[in-house]
């Protein structure tokens, strides 16, 4: 009975050490995976591969430019535009109504923001925002192609708005209470108070949400995809259509047949990995450390 | 004097309409994508669309069964991937929480949240679709199972944690063995809370299409052999969003209804057994 006993604690103690070393090789798995799978374009193109402006399959030269253009573009456009949103709605939650009618209806519009999946951003956009940044673009006498870097971006912007904001709030939430309450006490009006006391307080914390978002942005695939426009060529303008690292991933990954095609593609699949790696990291750091400050 | 003050009294009013406009104006967007989805989609729901395969174009009638078929298949096998082990490497962040492994553990499961899905299907198909030769419900599935994984570990890891140090206690002073304390104890205690991250891992990947463009790849027939292609609503929307044909987008517009009201479903489910769990504990 005992020994019985004593056996399956054994066996249950391996159990969860086991899981928690899956998880572990799981991660570095996909790492090693994507980077040998990625050699022969390493070594067909080495370092040309980040800086060169080609991509043609027919002719077999690969080279990543125009995507991380395409990437780094429509992301940080994104993260302009959501910013003053997602900050008015950390700070409407966070400061100005906790609890009430107003921040439940807010709350829950935020969580089903976050809740729709990216093929149905992706499909509305398609349909709606297309023809409408058609309308502007002939209005501005550019070339009327409705996709592009500038569609991309607003969708996207909506996309990651749920996500900040609520990382916004949380850190707005930490702001010890003795330091707000000091500043109305000598007289400041909430503005004051939001300007020089929570913002200055919170500022590291914002800004590793916006890395996050920004994580999450660099990563998104589906909704961007279908309004980019699927160009080949550097962007020249922020109307000009497009590709993501990821939207050309999905776009050509099914049509790779031969092995130097394949092994771009997951080249560029690598290159996502360690950039939104490196961005989630630097981001989950800051947040830890400061709340870790705080208590 | 008193002009200044009536000056910082406009100032502050005015930034808290700005903040007001602003916020409520962000809400925008999700009413407008509501009502056009439901506007388009809500007619071409029938009981015919539900039951009934994908046809060609031109032919009317079409359903898209074999997706909701599909979905379920994809949920399943990954739930089976990520859940035994999710739960298993949660109570081992929350009995070891400051080992060097757990410290690793943590930061992979961080990581792995990150990960872009379209890199989670590369991985799916080099793993798995390039082996066996043929795309299949099988790799999609566990596709999904990786994005879900993360999941499961934190709010398992979560719940744990928050359940009070003296049940643990009381259950080890009355000599039950360790590994039933974890099994009989703690984790029935924090059943529900780790229900609701297994309702709302599964609301976040239900939607997913990236991962399963070259994994569960699609197919317009009923399959339920998981070696072969299944078909899944996000991607029977994708397909069929960017075809050119008017019949197709009707049909994606009534699939993005089902996926959309699944989905919102699934995080109302999750909310309403967290909030049980909120007030029993």
């Amino acid at each position: 009975m005992k020994k019985d006993s004593l056996k399956s604690e054994i066996a249950f103690q391996k159990t969860i050490y086991f899981s928690g070393v899956v998880i572990l090789l799981l991660l570095l798995g996909i790492f090693f995976t994507l980077l040998f799978s990625s050699l022969p374009s390493i070594k067909a193109f080495g370092l040309k591969f980040l800086t060169g402006r080609e991509w043609d399959p027919v002719s077999g030269n690969f080279a990543a430019l125009p995507f991380l253009a395409g990437t780094l573009l429509t992301s940080f456009l994104a993260l302009v535009i959501s910013i003053p949103f997602s900050l008015s709605i950390a700070l409407l939650l966070g400061e100005y109504s906790k609890g009430g009618a107003i921040s439940s209806f807010l709350t829950g519009m935020v969580e089903l923001l976050a809740g729709i999946p990216s093929v149905i951003y992706g499909f509305w956009g398609l349909f709606i925002l297309v023809p409408v940044i058609r309308f502007i673009e002939l209005k501005l006498g550019l070339v009327p192609y409705g996709v592009g870097i500038f569609t991309a971006s607003l969708i996207l912007s909506v996309m990651i708005i749920p996500y900040s904001a609520s990382l916004g709030k949380e850190v707005i939430n930490l702001v010890p209470r003795e330091l707000k309450e000091a500043a109305y006490s000598l007289g400041g009006t909430k503005f004051e108070v939001i300007k020089r006391v929570i913002l200055p307080y919170a500022r590291s914390g914002i800004f590793a949400g916006i890395l996050l978002s920004l994580g999450r942005a660099l990563g998104e695939t589906m909704a961007v995809t279908m309004v980019i426009g699927n160009s080949h060529f550097l962007p020249t303008s922020i109307f000009s259509p497009s590709n993501t690292m990821a939207s050309v991933i999905a776009n050509e990954f099914t049509e790779a047949v031969d092995t130097l095609y394949l092994s771009s593609l997951i080249e560029i699949g690598l290159l996502l990995f360690l950039i939104t790696t490196i961005v989630n990291i630097a981001g989950r750091y800051i947040i830890n450390k400061v709340s870790v400050e705080v208590r | 004097m008193q002009d200044k003050t009536l000056f910082r009294i406009m100032q502050d009013r005015f930034f808290k309409l700005v903040v007001m406009l602003l916020a409520f104006l962000s809400t925008l967007p999700l009413l407008w994508i509501l009502f056009y989805i439901f506007k388009n989609g809500i007619s071409v729901i029938n009981w015919r669309f539900l039951v009934n395969l994908p046809k060609p174009v031109g032919e009317i009638s079409g359903g898209i069964s074999n997706a909701i078929v599909g979905t379920s298949i994809l949920v399943l096998i990954s739930c089976i991937v990520s859940i035994p082990v999710g739960i298993a490497s949660g109570i081992y962040l929350s009995e070891h929480r400051k080992s060097r492994l757990s410290y690793f553990v943590r930061l992979s499961v961080e990581v792995l949240q990150g990960v872009p899905s379209i890199v989670i299907g590369i991985i799916a198909y080099l793993w798995i679709v390039k082996p066996v030769g043929s795309f299949s419900a099988l790799a999609g599935g566990i596709a999904l199972g990786i994005m879900m994984l993360p999941v499961i570990v934190r709010s398992t890891e979560e719940t744990l944690k928050l359940i009070p140090y003296y049940l643990k206690e009381a259950s080890l002073a009355l000599g039950v063995p360790y590994y039933k304390t974890i099994l009989k104890v703690i984790l029935p205690t924090g059943l529900s809370g780790i229900l609701t991250g297994v309702l709302l891992g599964i609301a976040r990947i239900a939607g997913e299409t990236a991962p399963l463009l070259f994994t569960a790849f699609g197919s317009p027939f009923m399959n339920v052999n998981i070696l072969k292609p299944v078909n899944s609503l996000p991607l029977l929307i994708f397909n069929y969003a960017m075809s050119p044909y008017a019949d197709w987008q009707k049909i994606a517009w009534g699939a993005s209804v089902v996926l959309v009201v699944m989905v919102l479903f699934l995080n109302l489910i999750a909310k309403m057994v967290a909030k049980k769990w909120k007030t029993i504990s």
